[in-house]
């Protein structure tokens, strides 16, 4: 049953961004061309990526408000590392920035495993650790496009059937992350930890280990998204996506991924993710002012979250109701 | 154990009382959070008188509260809040939407009196619109609170875009900047207030203590007939009013309002909470806690400027001491298992 409610989720967001799309076609037909739909679908990739290792964190029950944090400090790195060595081909960046990421995300797993720091706590500090670590490398200088070496802005710009790198990596890892999910012990164990921690520790999973893994994969993720970023708008600074972890965790919830952790799918979350980015997009296209981007999304988060609650709201036993429902 | 022993031999009768309070040992009194964090804010002045000789100056020390009280004024309810097992994200964006509440209202023409209504009443709206989305549809609030948060300044951006109100009445610019009595800040003067009858209303008031019972066990309190959906409600409610009062002075301080003001407080707000030894899944936590993490934060951030520190290092400084202001008890208690294990 409740598979049927998230298919049905997901089917009736599915049309609500395929009308979105042709609404706004119809007040600037230029948005449906494939070469802005392409553009809309480039845009929105890095969110994408971020939105599936955020989910993976939530599912375990955690959450992860470092992720913009850990991109802006990978993608400092990288963008350093190409200014020193510019000989180095855009493989190796990619590789790189997955591999800090990786490193920055066992940190936070770290602290919640080993030490038992609530997700959210260990994060909102790493948040401001890793920004901050930005500053003290640069002493807040920017890396601008000028000293990024060819093959680092170039690779992510690479296309393929008239697409570009960000795309495929999302479709790339959509596809992985799916299969993670779904065919895996490790995936498995990622629902069954945030499901119920109690029932995963009698079946012999360790429901902190899981988080540390799936903390470990955020951060992959959020390294890798650091790269993406700087190399697409080519400059690195202190506040490369600063808040933009909000928009992941909303992009989630929009998707269905429920924040009490052990629901949630890779198409929902990308289905998310692409909700936002089309109203990003569209704003302009029909000559609405950015400003009332913040305010929409918000909207769309609190209606998103009150429809999910519907969905997905636990009959347990019940003795008593509470006195305010119904 | 032997507290907890009750010994129902034929001389003893059935009934067994139960203390109010356990006797507590001096040494448990000394690893108290408030006592820790009272020899920290020593070590963090007395560090400070070393390094800067600024420091230790009567006008500049009354300077410095001025950069913390708004913040701390919010989180004294935000602690009630976090008590009871909830969370308010949205603080800073409610600070935005009430001070351009305020800012269309001045350039209506309305008088600082009037001000001084629409910055509260606009922040308990946001509030209460918080706490009914979460206690109606049963949803968690980090969640609620990131959408309202969006929601909030959005309706902001939308309302001022690039803009920014300036011309606020005579006499306004008091609440911010002005001196309650000699160089005492009356902003500070009411967080003095505040902090007291925040401190009363937890420790020593029935509300309360089922302010404990709800964040402790929830069902639990429902069944014991506490009304957990309206403490709730009442609790995100305070926290949207206490953030509209934070607004008054914010924006009479600074003399003008952007969508942008109070970015990321919601941050600094919950890092001032849980430095206090609040437990953010809820149940346990004091005022004097968060009033001295207060102190320590403010201070520490103010050491550290004269010390010509950027502001982005006090944030790394600040995640260190959040992340150890976590971890230090739960290794503490890592350490000492047994003592704890028979209690």
């Amino acid at each position: 049953m409740m598979t049927a409610n998230l298919r049905r989720r997901e089917a009736a967001l599915a049309g609500i961004i395929v009308l979105m799309i042709f609404l706004i076609g119809l007040r600037a037909p230029i948005f449906l061309t494939p070469g802005s739909l392409r553009e809309v679908l480039s845009d929105t990739s890095i969110l994408i990526i971020l939105v599936l290792g955020q989910m993976l964190v939530i599912l375990t029950r955690g959450i992860d408000l470092s992720v913009a944090s850990n991109l802006a400090l990978t993608g400092m790195l990288v963008a350093l590392l190409s200014t020193a060595a510019p000989w180095v081909p855009g493989v190796i960046f990619l590789v790189l920035a997955a591999a800090i990421g990786l490193a920055l995300g066992a940190i936070n797993g770290l602290l919640v495993w080993r030490v038992g720091i609530p997700p959210i706590v260990a994060t909102l500090g790493t948040l401001s650790i890793y920004r901050g670590i930005i500053f003290l490398l640069t002493n807040g200088e920017w890396v601008n496009s000028n000293e990024m070496s060819p093959s680092f802005l170039g690779f992510p710009r690479l296309t393929l059937f008239g697409i570009d790198m960000f795309s495929w990596l999302a479709v790339l890892i959509a596809l992985g992350v799916w299969f993670l999910l779904a065919h895996t012990r490790l995936g498995r164990n990622f629902y069954a930890a945030g499901g119920n921690p109690r029932a995963a520790v009698y079946t012999g999973i360790d429901p902190s280990r899981e988080q540390f893994r799936a903390f470990c994969l955020s951060g992959m993720l959020a390294g890798l998204c650091g790269y993406l970023w700087v190399s697409r708008y080519a400059v690195a600074y202190v506040d490369t996506a600063a808040g933009f972890e909000l928009q992941v965790i909303a992009a989630c919830v929009i998707g269905g991924v429920s924040i009490a952790g052990g629901i949630g799918t890779v198409l929902g979350a990308v289905l998310g993710a692409l909700f936002l980015g089309v109203v990003k997009n569209a704003l302009p296209a029909v000559g609405i002012s950015p400003f009332w981007q913040m305010g929409i999304s918000g909207v769309v988060i609190v209606v998103a979250v009150i429809l999910n609650a519907r969905g997905e709201r636990r009959e347990g036993r019940r003795i008593l109701r509470p006195a305010t429902a119904g | 154990m032997q507290a907890n022993q009750v010994s129902f031999g034929s001389a003893v009768p059935l009934r067994a009382t139960i203390p109010d309070r356990l006797p507590r040992a001096a040494a448990e009194l000394a690893l108290r959070w408030e006592v820790l964090l009272l020899i920290f804010l020593v070590l963090v002045f007395l560090t400070n008188i070393q390094l800067s000789p600024y420091f230790l100056d009567l006008y500049n020390l009354s300077d410095a509260t001025f950069s913390f009280t708004e913040k701390a004024i919010i989180a004294l309810p935000m602690a009630l809040l976090i008590i009871a097992g909830d969370i308010d994200l949205s603080v800073a964006s409610i600070i935005a939407l009430a001070s351009t509440a305020m800012g269309a209202a001045a350039v209506a023409g309305a008088p600082a009196p009037v001000l001084l209504l629409i910055g509260p009443l606009v922040g308990m709206a946001c509030g209460l619109l918080n706490g009914w989305v979460v206690t109606r549809f049963a949803v968690p609030a980090i969640i609620v609170t990131i959408g309202t948060m969006s929601l909030y300044r959005g309706i902001s951006y939308i309302a001022l875009g690039d803009q920014a109100y300036r011309q606020y009445p005579p006499g306004f610019d008091y609440f911010g900047q002005g001196y309650a009595f000699w160089i005492v800040p009356f902003e500070f003067c009411v967080f003095l207030v505040l902090a007291v009858v925040f401190g009363v209303v937890l420790h020593k008031t029935d509300f309360g203590r089922r302010i404990y019972a709800v964040g402790n066990n929830p069902t639990a309190a429902l069944f014991s007939g506490i009304d957990v959906e309206r403490h709730r409600l009442i609790l995100f409610a305070l926290v949207g009013l206490m953030s509209g009062l934070a607004a008054v002075l914010l924006t009479s301080r600074l003399g003008s309002t952007r969508p942008n003001i109070a970015t990321a407080w919601e941050l600094e707000v919950v890092t001032m909470v849980v430095l206090g030894g609040v437990n953010i899944n809820g149940g346990s936590g004091t005022i004097p806690g968060v009033f001295i993490a207060v102190f320590v934060l403010g201070f520490l951030t103010f050491g550290l400027g004269l010390l010509n520190v950027p502001g982005i290092v006090m944030t790394v400084l600040i995640g260190f001491l959040l992340i150890l202001a976590i971890a230090a008890p739960i290794l503490i208690r890592r350490l000492m298992p047994a003592r704890h294990r028979s209690g």
